[in-house]
């Protein structure tokens, strides 16, 4: 898919929980949101985006949980 | 008239909590005190002669025919306007009461036709059976003096005749249109022997104010209004109740058959939640049906380019399953998937999510529901802990201040405008917030306490200064939160929601909308009585819809605006059942019941049932599934009764996506703009062919019933039973009952579903199960269905769609009361006599600046695409707004929109496109009547 689309709407879920006091509770609050409600081929594009040093514009609350939800992944899928 | 089967027990019901016994012709009765005589005399099994008076009418007491004896009081009283006492001795007939009475009808019979053997209303007449039960045998005054007998027939309605030599002068159908519509078109002009009903200054109906509701039609006891349809074919010989097609209202109506044809539809007055009322849609617009446009022969072809190939049942389902399959191994299991339509039952979306989960393998399945209301689904369930309105319709009967916030009923929703408006003449103050002055913000006996006239896309910064009044101003309902929410969560929503930058003052620039009124009309939501809001999709298609449902939700509960009657938060949903394709798992992400597909435990219950394993992740909404089909991991597509082509937003990037995927599989009852990418043509069933359910916008379940055979030989269940079977996922079912029992089965609030029950009952609404056996009409009574009430903070964040020096408008776009979504099955009947064409409203002011006159072509362009229509240029829309419709696909108003969309479910930005409008050039409108001309060639 589109790496920008899918920043866009990345960036739009981290606007509306980036008001939350608690950070800690935002970034897991976006993780939750990418987790229960994108496929999975959009939640790998993303991280694999990241990962590769992409910040094309993903704010850091965005960027936070997809390294989070991608920390889950990978210790889920280690042996 | 009222239908072939409806007893009128002659003035309505009443309900005083007191009841009074009496005696009526030596049968004792009792009824609750203020009932009439008329009615209880009825129940008493009673019937007295009547005219003017009917069971949805306030009692008038004009025709004097009902007239009866009361022991101890002199005169004969009309039965219909005097109220029943305790000990009270009635006598309804004797010799005098029938002389009194053949008096009456004398004197109505001298000037009225005798034809009534050829009349249409022959065998279904008030006046005619009157006649008979008084025992009229002669007329005494002759026919010859002064009469109505010439009085010319108009025919200008499209679906109804108004016959004035027939009238009575009974008022019945003045009434209904005051009582019943609210529209206030009809009156009774004249005085004396002069009187005639006349629809507003002695116009033509279709000339007047007249909505076509057909309130007046059913009301009329003669043939003075009497739909076409009879006149053509005659009195129907049996009813099938079934639930209108149409809006989330779900009308209840009897379809009056003749054989296998329907004669008319009736709107069903013991039915819920309509109460014997509908609109112009439900009640005459449903001739598409027949329409000789319906495709009713399965169609394949290998390449879009090919013509279409009739061929059996059994070739179009084998090659729909075969490409299916041949797309999935070539691809991946991911690559296909399925979207179910809000305009099919319960049973089929139901079976459509469980093909895709069960037989395609992954949770591709996503419903029309995404475009519109699904951050209501969210919202809601995040709030309160599930996804649906708070109330049911009868609750706005209750309510003192009526909020209605990016919604139009009186258009989108008619027959519960009707509704809110009896309780707006009653006093209740409304609060309307639209960019648009819409026709609730002044109508007959109706004024909006407050317009607040918001600049498209402001909702959440306007909503959230309403809240931000009311916790400043100490006018919170502590309480209520401290029962019933999560007071940590209020605390810091509260704190959030008194920083300045959320006063009036602070967002008056942005939305539009003055500080002042933006503080009278929190003061008035939050001390006014019981308040109720009532939203559509100007909430919902935002980039910020899921926010502004959660704001609503927080100004409500912050109030203690919930878990009672006359309260709550509303979605009005657009199409007939939004609501239940959602609660039957059409989302991705959730199986039926809104729960969520990665829960292990939830998946066995599902595996155990359905005999599979389940994908635990979600699967792709529609526009992801249009966004993966251009990076080609998306190839192969069912779609059942959706044009996305024509619905969905970026029409370009749409029609795109369909190209780039291999095999696309349309069920549907006519050709659409989607069909032109299709490869196979699965011909659909409407409303009146098949069984099933519809949910309606308050959870209310109403039984779908066949009144006809299907056109093409199967009901839609019956075709995604026949796909999944060819796709070697074994599905057995023989009725539409048994899916409903699954799904009852499996789904916790529907546990006490049953077809039995619903034909028992007439409808339910959910939750129904053991705690609520016979449903919920009002939810979160007591407690939150989560639990606590959530609190949400929800920061105002502007869309990305921005006005410009290029695009210096903002279009947004509604609908019209005579027309439905994208006019498939409108622009189909002869609702097209009230709208042809979309028009584009535009301010005075701005269609000066362009020179822009009504009526002239213009054009309209935003950052997607452009396209024409005609100007309509009102003071409706504010300066800078500009709206249309989307009815007609000729105006292609999805051409223009974005692919911007809402933060949580992506739901599309209808609401707010950047735009400019410029009047077509001539030359312009030459090429484009060549282009027009060169597409119809190449069509044909």
């Amino acid at each position: 898919m589109e790496i920008a689309h899918l920043v866009v709407m990345a960036n739009q879920i981290a606007g509306f929980f980036e008001p939350l006091p608690d950070r800690d509770e935002a970034i897991k609050s976006v993780a939750r949101h990418l987790r229960n409600f994108w496929d999975p081929r959009m939640r790998k594009q993303l991280a694999a985006y990241v990962i590769q040093g992409g910040d094309g514009g993903l704010k850091p609350l965005a960027r936070d949980a997809v390294l989070m939800l991608h920390a889950e992944t990978q210790s889920r899928s280690a042996p | 008239m009222l239908s072939i089967t409806d007893k009128d027990w002659g003035t309505p019901a009443r309900n005083s909590g007191q009841f009074a016994t009496l005696e009526i012709d030596g049968k004792p009765v009792t009824v609750p005190v203020g009932t009439s005589i008329l009615r209880a005399a009825a129940l008493a099994g009673v019937n007295i002669p009547k005219l003017c008076a009917t069971d949805s009418l306030e009692p008038f007491g004009s025709c004097r025919l009902c007239l009866v004896k009361i022991a101890g009081r002199g005169g004969y009283p009309a039965s219909c306007t005097t109220p029943v006492a305790a000990g009270m001795k009635v006598r309804t007939q004797s010799d005098k009461l029938g002389e009194l009475r053949r008096n009456v009808m004398e004197l109505y019979i001298s000037d009225h036709p005798l034809d009534c053997l050829t009349c249409p209303a022959n065998g279904n007449c008030e006046l005619q059976d009157m006649a008979g039960v008084v025992g009229l045998r002669h007329v005494r005054y002759g026919y010859s003096g002064r009469n109505h007998l010439d009085s010319p027939k108009d025919e200008s309605n499209p679906y109804f005749v108004f016959d004035p030599s027939k009238c009575i002068v009974c008022s019945r159908c003045v009434r209904a249109c005051e009582e019943v519509q609210g529209t206030f078109a009809l009156t009774i002009q004249g005085r004396g022997f002069a009187s005639v009903v006349s629809p507003g200054q002695h116009e033509p109906f279709i000339d007047s104010e007249c909505v076509s509701c057909g309130a007046c039609v059913q009301a009329c006891p003669t043939a003075t209004l009497m739909e076409k349809s009879i006149v053509e074919k005659g009195q129907a010989e049996h009813s099938v109740i079934t639930t209108c097609g149409y809006c989330g209202v779900g009308c209840s109506f009897k379809a009056e058959m003749k054989g296998n044809e329907v004669a008319r539809m009736v709107p069903n007055k013991d039915g819920q939640p309509n109460y014997g009322h509908s609109c112009v849609k439900g009640r005459f617009a449903w001739g598409y049906a027949a329409h000789p446009d319906r495709v009713v022969k399965p169609l394949i072809r290998e390449r879009r380019s090919e013509p279409w190939r009739k061929v059996s049942w059994e070739e179009a389902i084998n090659c729909a399953a075969a490409g299916l399959r041949r797309v999935r191994e070539k691809y991946g299991k991911d690559s296909v998937g399925a979207i179910t339509s809000s305009r099919c039952t319960n049973e089929e979306t139901y079976l459509v999510q469980k093909l895709v989960r069960a037989a395609f393998g992954n949770n591709n399945v996503d419903t029309c529901a995404r475009v519109c209301h699904s951050p209501t689904g969210y919202g809601l369930k995040t709030a309160f802990g599930t996804s649906a309105g708070t109330q049911d319709f009868a609750s706005v009967l209750k309510a003192d201040v009526i909020m209605v916030i990016g919604c139009n009923p009186t258009d989108g929703h008619p027959v519960f405008a009707s509704m809110m408006k009896r309780r707006l003449r009653e006093g209740a103050k409304l609060i309307v917030a639209d960019p648009r002055a819409i026709d609730l913000v002044k109508s007959p006996h109706i004024e909006a306490a407050s317009h607040l006239q918001l600049r498209p896309g402001t909702n959440v910064a306007l909503v959230n200064a309403m809240a931000h009044v009311v916790v400043t101003e100490g006018l919170t309902d502590e309480t209520f939160v401290a029962e019933r929410c999560d007071t940590s969560a209020y605390r810091t929503w509260k704190e959030f929601i008194a920083k300045p930058h959320n006063s009036p003052e602070a967002v008056e620039e942005a939305t539009g909308v003055a500080a002042r009124a933006i503080r009278a009309a929190a003061r008035l939501y939050a001390t006014g009585g019981r308040a109720a809001i009532y939203y559509g999709l100007g909430v919902t298609e935002h980039s910020q819809g899921s926010t502004m449902v959660l704001a609503m939700a927080n100004l409500a509960m912050a109030t203690g605006n919930l878990g009672r009657e006359g309260v709550g938060v509303n979605p009005l949903r657009g199409q007939n059942n939004v609501q239940g394709s959602c609660d039957v798992g059409s989302f991705p992400h959730e199986l039926s019941g809104y729960r969520h597909i990665s829960d292990p435990v939830l998946r066995a219950a599902f595996e155990q049932a359905w005999g599979v394993s389940l994908d635990p992740e979600p699967g792709l909404r529609i526009p992801n599934m249009f966004d993966a089909a251009l990076d080609g991991s998306f190839k192969g597509l069912y779609i059942q009764g959706e044009d996305i082509a024509q619905s969905d937003p970026n029409t370009r990037h749409v029609v795109a996506a369909l190209k780039a995927m291999e095999f696309i599989v349309i069920q549907d009852i006519f050709f659409n703009e989607t069909s032109k990418y299709a490869h196979v043509f699965l011909p659909g069933s409407s409303f009146l062919e098949k069984n099933g359910t519809f949910t309606n916008s308050e959870r209310r379940i109403s039984r779908v019933r066949k009144a006809i055979p299907p056109l093409a030989g199967k009901e839609d269940w019956e075709v995604t039973v026949a796909l999944s079977n060819a796709l070697d996922y074994t599905m057995k079912y023989s009725h539409p009952s048994e899916i409903m029992d699954e799904i009852a089965r499996l789904t916790p609030t529907f546990t006490g579903v049953s077809y039995e029950k619903l034909d028992r009952l007439g409808s339910v609404q959910w939750p129904c199960n053991e705690k609520a056996p016979r449903g919920t009409p009002v939810m979160h009574v007591g407690q939150f269905v989560r639990g606590k009430g959530n609190f949400t903070i929800t920061e105002y964040i502007p869309t990305e769609e921005r006005t410009s020096r290029r695009y210096p408008l903002i279009l947004t776009t509604g609908r019209i009361l005579t027309q439905y979504n994208v006019g498939t099955q409108t622009r189909r009947t002869s609702n097209v006599v009230w709208h042809r064409e979309d028009r584009l409203e535009i301010h005075p002011h701005d269609a000066e600046q362009r020179g822009i006159r009504d009526g002239d072509r213009v054009e309209m362009s935003s950052r997607a695409g452009a396209t024409t229509l005609r100007a309509l240029v009102t003071e409706r829309v504010q300066p800078g707004v500009v709206y249309t419709t989307f009815h007609h696909p000729e105006s292609g108003a999805n051409v223009v929109t974005t692919e911007n969309s809402d933060w949580a479910t992506n739901c599309p930005e209808y609401k707010v496109t950047a735009v400019q409008v410029m009047p077509v050039t001539r030359a312009a409108r030459r090429e484009e009547v060549r282009l027009y001309a060169a597409e119809a060639s190449a069509a044909k």
